[in-house]
């Protein structure tokens, strides 16, 4: 396993400053859209609506400022694995709670 | 490219093939780290969101009470920092270790900005009474209000604990890299450091518009 690592990794990417610059503007808008989203009340979409806005800056955050994107597979499905878990945790959670216990919320 | 003078070289330590493989197992630790931190805010998360599908209310007059002007300006501080935490790598691995230095260096008074707006919303919510749990006092509240900033003290005081550490690895960096440790060839600590950084941004995209803007 460690020898196909290394062909996958002997060229490192460098990522441009111009890429670092249209991740920052690009997470700029969406911190303003988040803002923007929460002036309307949708009730309880407002909440999934505010975790996938924010998903999105983490998946930019991710992929470009840690640099997943260029990374190897097995840093990428070490990672995945974390938040399939966090997501299997939380979704089953929360069906339980906002369509049993509190279905007007 | 503004080399003054060679630093240190590098030898990659002798359990390793070669330098490629210390640098790519070395990552592979930081990154096993980091998915044991997302499930500790994660399961924070959820525990919040389970709460708040139980008592709405006092979450929505829980995040009313706090400022979301604040909480927005250091979510761009935080962007912010992040984006110069990702030049200061940039830099050293095309070896112009003096805009690594400026970068980093912005990046630790970002963190400073955060940790002071965080004082000042921290030092506001006291003023009125404001404590988690049982040490709750303010006047006007729902009686469940405290269970909403029990999880509001958690989650930012846990976040918070995460800015100081990373500021303190982006100082012994900042020290590496004027030293002229790091270099286009071997940058594995910036790496790291920059990596864990981020997450501290990645966990607080989460919170703010979680604790701020729907609670």
């Amino acid at each position: 396993m460690a020898e196909t690592q290394h062909h996958e990794h002997h060229h490192h990417h460098l990522m441009s400053l111009q890429t670092h610059l249209k991740v920052f503007v690009a997470l700029v808008i969406l911190t303003v859209l988040t803002v923007v989203a929460a002036q309307f009340h949708f009730g309880v979409f407002n909440t999934f609506i505010a975790i996938f806005i924010a998903t999105v800056k983490a998946t930019l955050v991710m992929g470009w400022f840690m640099h997943l994107k260029y990374d190897g597979v097995m840093n990428r499905v070490i990672f995945a694995a974390g938040f399939f878990f966090l997501l299997l945790f939380s979704v089953v959670c929360l069906l339980d709670i906002y369509t049993r216990i509190n279905p007007r919320a | 490219m503004s080399i003054a003078k060679e630093g240190e070289v590098h030898h990659f330590a002798h359990h390793f093939d070669d330098a490629d493989h210390e640098y790519e197992s070395t990552k592979q630790g930081v990154w096993l780290f980091m998915v044991t931190e997302v499930l500790m805010f994660g399961a924070l998360l959820v525990g919040y969101l389970i709460f708040k599908g139980l008592y709405p209310e006092v979450f929505e007059q829980g995040g009313d009470t706090l400022n979301w002007k604040l909480g927005a300006t250091n979510t761009v501080v935080l962007i912010f920092s992040s984006l110069t935490m990702a030049l200061g790598i940039y830099y050293i691995r095309i070896d112009d270790r003096k805009k690594a230095l400026l970068n980093l260096g912005i990046t630790l008074i970002c963190g400073f900005i955060f940790l002071g707006i965080k004082y000042i919303e921290y030092s506001h919510k006291f003023h009125l009474g404001i404590f988690p749990g049982k040490y709750f006092h303010a006047e006007g509240f729902m009686p469940d209000a405290p269970l909403y900033f029990s999880f509001y003290y958690m989650l930012t005081g846990l976040h918070g604990l995460h800015v100081v550490i990373g500021m303190g690895l982006i100082a012994w960096i900042m020290i590496r890299v004027a030293r002229g440790t790091y270099s286009s060839s071997y940058w594995t600590g910036v790496e790291g450091v920059g990596i864990f950084w981020h997450l501290v941004d990645l966990v607080w995209i989460y919170l703010f518009p979680l604790l701020y803007l729907v609670g």
